[in-house]
């Protein structure tokens, strides 16, 4: 019932192998990794090791973080190159012999050593309709846990960006142009679920957010550090009601002859 | 590149100025720019990741979906009870009256709470609330509500600044002007000029070894304010949430939300006794949270701890599914940060510091200084709505209700501006001067071990329980940090440099913290968020009717001093009868 620290990492001296550098004009990531060696202590995370070079080693090392519960999703990086939160990778959990490697989101233009800039994320959410119930008079509106329950999965999201960094489309393609990125599919899957919206995004889904990109290789949902199933709840019945509604033979058919 | 000491600054003009993105910056942006208002909101951190985020539980508001009898007046005198009526009345009456709507206006802007099974918005039970009252979303609801108000703000014409501190407050005859502060990305300096501003920046929990806030929790409004002339009430009441996390270390003070007692959670001791009962036997584990924390401060004290220097707290027989859905951020939180499934048995908690009752003495209608025009105050950050001890769920639901009545109220004041106040350039230079002064200094030390320490007094002297010794003490110890920390070397450029932002932070933790130490030395009384080991007792003739009121005097010593607080009209004390008020303060003297 009651935990047991274990032992065996206690006196651990692990290596750290951190990305140090600074954005070219591009915010292309120029830098070197430097080695720190760092005593870790039991349940330490990733954090709790970035914490101490900051506080003896490095006073300047930059690093983004807040609530240090994963709640807040702003410690995001890449560790051991998976993007993860650095508040919630323990290091207890990892191969003892080798060195730790953390470096920032690949996805993002650097800032500056592990921090980069993430505010493309912001402009795309000013894009996109909000909550558009039909009336306004709350104490008249019911629905049920189970609808809610669908939208709630989704508001999960604490946007750390994971998603965004780990999906190709993003990552190696760089559509940011053409792809709001998974994140901001959920953020329509929610309003698209919500049981009292009645705004249609379909063509917005379609054509500015370009769902289409989307070719359901499920890495995001893999790295979601809250676990929403983003492609399988979010992303596919998102692009069956684009496919229904732009796709659809018959329909296709009928908008064609003027009778859609 | 610009150099590490450079002082020049770009200037931004709005009407309104909102210091802070958490509910209350965000309610307040929101319902300036509705007043048509211009509006910068600055923050310090990323839009969406403030302190706000970290709220579990739910948010209080007399809805009565579930308990109908329920209404402002039973919420109101839970709310005086609970904070052994130190509160303000009037904060704490519109509080009570006004949650309800704001609550539904989440919902009208998107939110999506958990419902009831007719359909409407679900409520939980909480410790000192008679009747079920909070609004909430599993064990999530604050990040419900600073993406709603997130999502509502991006689209109500308001200029963003994120990752921008706020250093200085300028003011002119006693009225603001301005902000100054700094870019965190470049260093760089930005000058804000403002008709009036809205303080909304959060408590002071970064002073505390132990403690559920993040780091911005570093009572920068508390200190600027103070530094143009606003005034503190209550500091010395300090609220230490009595569930954090206690093991392993690296999470040690991690918040375990309170839900866990409102969905049926018991403690016990190493005995595996349900020890609340020598406490409070009739709420049990659903007590008030200076009572709860300070019983199981005193259980531990006494040796009835657990291994690791708390005490037990058992949900599982809820069974899995409902705590994975009712709780499921304490099931991952546990799973993955402490190696215990909280759906087979108990975890281990203990007192971390949470919130801070007092702060910016605001108008209750207005949220405006009395002592500052156009310095208006909402949230953590200002004092009076809680008195002595805050109760779970009220601060969510503060947010919302105050965050909107100082934007209201910014807005109005910044209508009746015909013009900008003038800017002292001179000053500006002053402070641009201050900020880059430690990239000069030859000192060995950094501002990070100092922080360390002073983390550590203060948990130490002025934590849960206190007396004049060690009080004393902290004071003087607490001006030997402040001389370390005005000497604390920082390396490195002005491009996001945690280190230099800490040395900043620190002088005004260093403030907070004073003034705490200072306030608790005077009160020679125990109740809610301040109990003295030497006065172990509520003095009710005298120490009920007494605020403590802090500034900054003009030669820049930190001063406290008391006033009579508003004395609650007729018609609101006919309200409790004086057996209630007794077992409020029974309680007192059992640690």
């Amino acid at each position: 019932m009651m935990m047991i620290v274990s032992d065996a990492h206690t006196n651990r001296v692990a290596n750290f192998h951190v990305f140090r550098g600074n954005p070219d004009e591009n915010g292309e990531h120029i830098g070197e990794v430097v080695n720190y060696e760092v005593p870790l202590k039991p349940g330490w995370v990733v954090l709790d090791a970035i914490h101490w070079i900051q506080a003896n080693k490095q006073p300047d090392l930059a690093v983004r973080w807040n609530c240090k519960a994963a709640k807040c999703g702003s410690c995001s990086a890449e560790i051991n190159g998976l993007p993860s939160l650095m508040c919630k990778t323990r290091l207890d959990h990892m191969p003892a012999d080798k060195p730790i490697i953390v470096k920032p989101m690949k996805t993002f233009p650097l800032i500056k050593d592990l921090v980069t800039d993430v505010s493309w994320n912001y402009e795309v959410n000013k894009k996109i309709q909000p909550f558009t119930p039909a009336n306004s008079n709350v104490d008249t509106w019911r629905y049920f846990q189970q609808d809610a329950d669908r939208v709630q999965e989704f508001r999960k999201c604490i946007e750390c960006f994971i998603c965004q960094d780990t999906c190709h489309v993003l990552r190696h393609h760089s559509k940011f142009d053409k792809f709001f990125g998974p994140r901001f599919m959920i953020r329509l899957a929610q309003l698209e679920f919500h049981p009292l919206d009645v705004a249609d995004r379909l063509k917005f889904i379609k054509e500015e957010a370009g769902i289409g990109f989307c070719n359901i290789t499920k890495c995001c949902t893999d790295r979601c550090p809250e676990q929403i199933r983003i492609t399988d709840n979010g992303i596919i019945p998102l692009k069956e009601r684009v496919v229904d509604r732009f796709y659809d033979p018959i329909t296709m058919l009928l908008n064609k002859i003027g009778l859609g | 590149m610009m150099s590490s000491t450079e002082h020049n600054y770009e200037t931004k003009s709005y009407d309104v100025i909102v210091i802070g993105a958490g509910g209350a910056g965000l309610r307040a942006a929101i319902e300036a720019s509705a007043q048509g208002a211009s509006v910068a909101l600055v923050t310090k951190s990323l839009l969406g990741k403030a302190h706000t985020v970290m709220a579990e539980g739910g948010m209080a508001a007399a809805l009565g979906n579930l308990d109908a009898a329920d209404g402002w007046v039973p919420h109101f005198k839970d709310s005086i009870r609970g904070g052994k009526y130190m509160n303000n009345w009037r904060m704490a009456q519109i509080h009570a009256e006004e949650a309800p709507e704001r609550v539904k206006e989440l919902e009208l802007w998107g939110a999506v709470f958990d419902r009831t099974p007719d359909g409407r918005i679900l409520q939980r039970a909480f410790g000192g609330h008679t009747y079920r009252r909070l609004a909430h979303v599993g064990d999530r609801t604050g990040l419900e509500l600073i993406r709603t108000l997130q999502d509502k703000g991006i689209h109500s014409g308001i200029d963003v600044f994120m990752e921008c501190t706020v250093t200085n407050l300028l003011e002119e005859n006693g009225q603001v002007s301005g902000a100054f502060g700094y870019w965190r990305e470049s260093g760089r300096f930005i000058l804000f000029k403002g008709k009036s501003i809205v303080m909304a920046s959060g408590g002071i929990g970064k002073a505390f070894e132990v403690t559920s806030n993040s780091w911005e929790y570093t009572g920068d409004g508390q200190a600027m304010a103070m530094a143009i002339g606003a005034e503190l009430i209550d500091m010395e009441f300090l609220q230490f949430h009595p569930t954090g996390m206690v093991c392993p270390a690296s999470v040690k003070g991690i918040l375990v939300t309170e839900a866990v007692r409102g969905e049926g959670g018991k403690l016990t001791n190493a005995l595996g006794e349900r020890f609340m009962k020598n406490y409070d036997p009739e709420r049990m584990e659903l007590s008030t949270r200076d009572i709860v924390a300070k019983a199981i401060y005193a259980e531990v004290r006494d040796g009835r701890g657990s291994p690791n220097g708390g005490v037990f707290l058992d949900i599982s027989h809820r069974g899995a599914d409902y705590i994975k859905r009712k709780l499921p951020s304490m099931y991952h939180q546990f799973l993955e940060l402490g190696d215990v499934d909280i759906t087979k048995g108990p975890m281990e908690v203990g007192p971390t510091m949470h919130y801070t009752m007092g702060g910016i003495r605001v108008n209750p209608e207005t949220q405006e200084s009395p002592t500052v025009k156009g310095l208006f105050a909402a949230g953590e950050c200002s004092g009076g709505m809680h008195g002595a001890n805050r109760l779970g769920g009220n601060s969510l639901s503060d947010l919302i209700v105050f965050g909107r009545r100082a934007g209201l109220y910014a807005a109005e004041f910044a209508k009746q501006q015909t013009e900008m106040l003038p800017i002292d350039n001179e000053k500006v230079k002053g402070y641009a001067q201050a900020l880059v002064e430690p990239f000069e200094r030859k000192g060995t030390e950094t501002p990070y071990p100092i922080h360390a320490e002073l983390q550590h007094l203060m948990h130490t002297k002025v934590g849960i329980v206190r007396e004049e010794k060690f009080l004393k003490e902290a004071i003087a110890e607490l001006a030997v940090l402040r001389e370390r920390a005005k000497k604390a070397r920082v390396d490195g450029s002005r491009a996001y440099n945690p280190g230099w932002h800490l040395a900043h932070d620190l002088i005004n933790m260093i403030d907070a913290s004073e003034i705490v130490a200072k306030a608790a030395l005077q009160r020679e009384d125990s109740r809610g968020g301040h109990t003295r080991l030497d006065f172990n007792f509520s003095d009710d003739k005298v120490w009920r009717h007494r605020t403590s009121v802090a500034s900054r005097a003009t030669d820049g010593t930190l001063t406290v001093s008391y006033f009579d607080k508003p004395q609650m009209p007729k018609e609101l004390v006919a309200l409790f009868d004086k057996a209630e008020e007794k077992t409020a303060f029974e309680t007192e003297g059992k640690f």
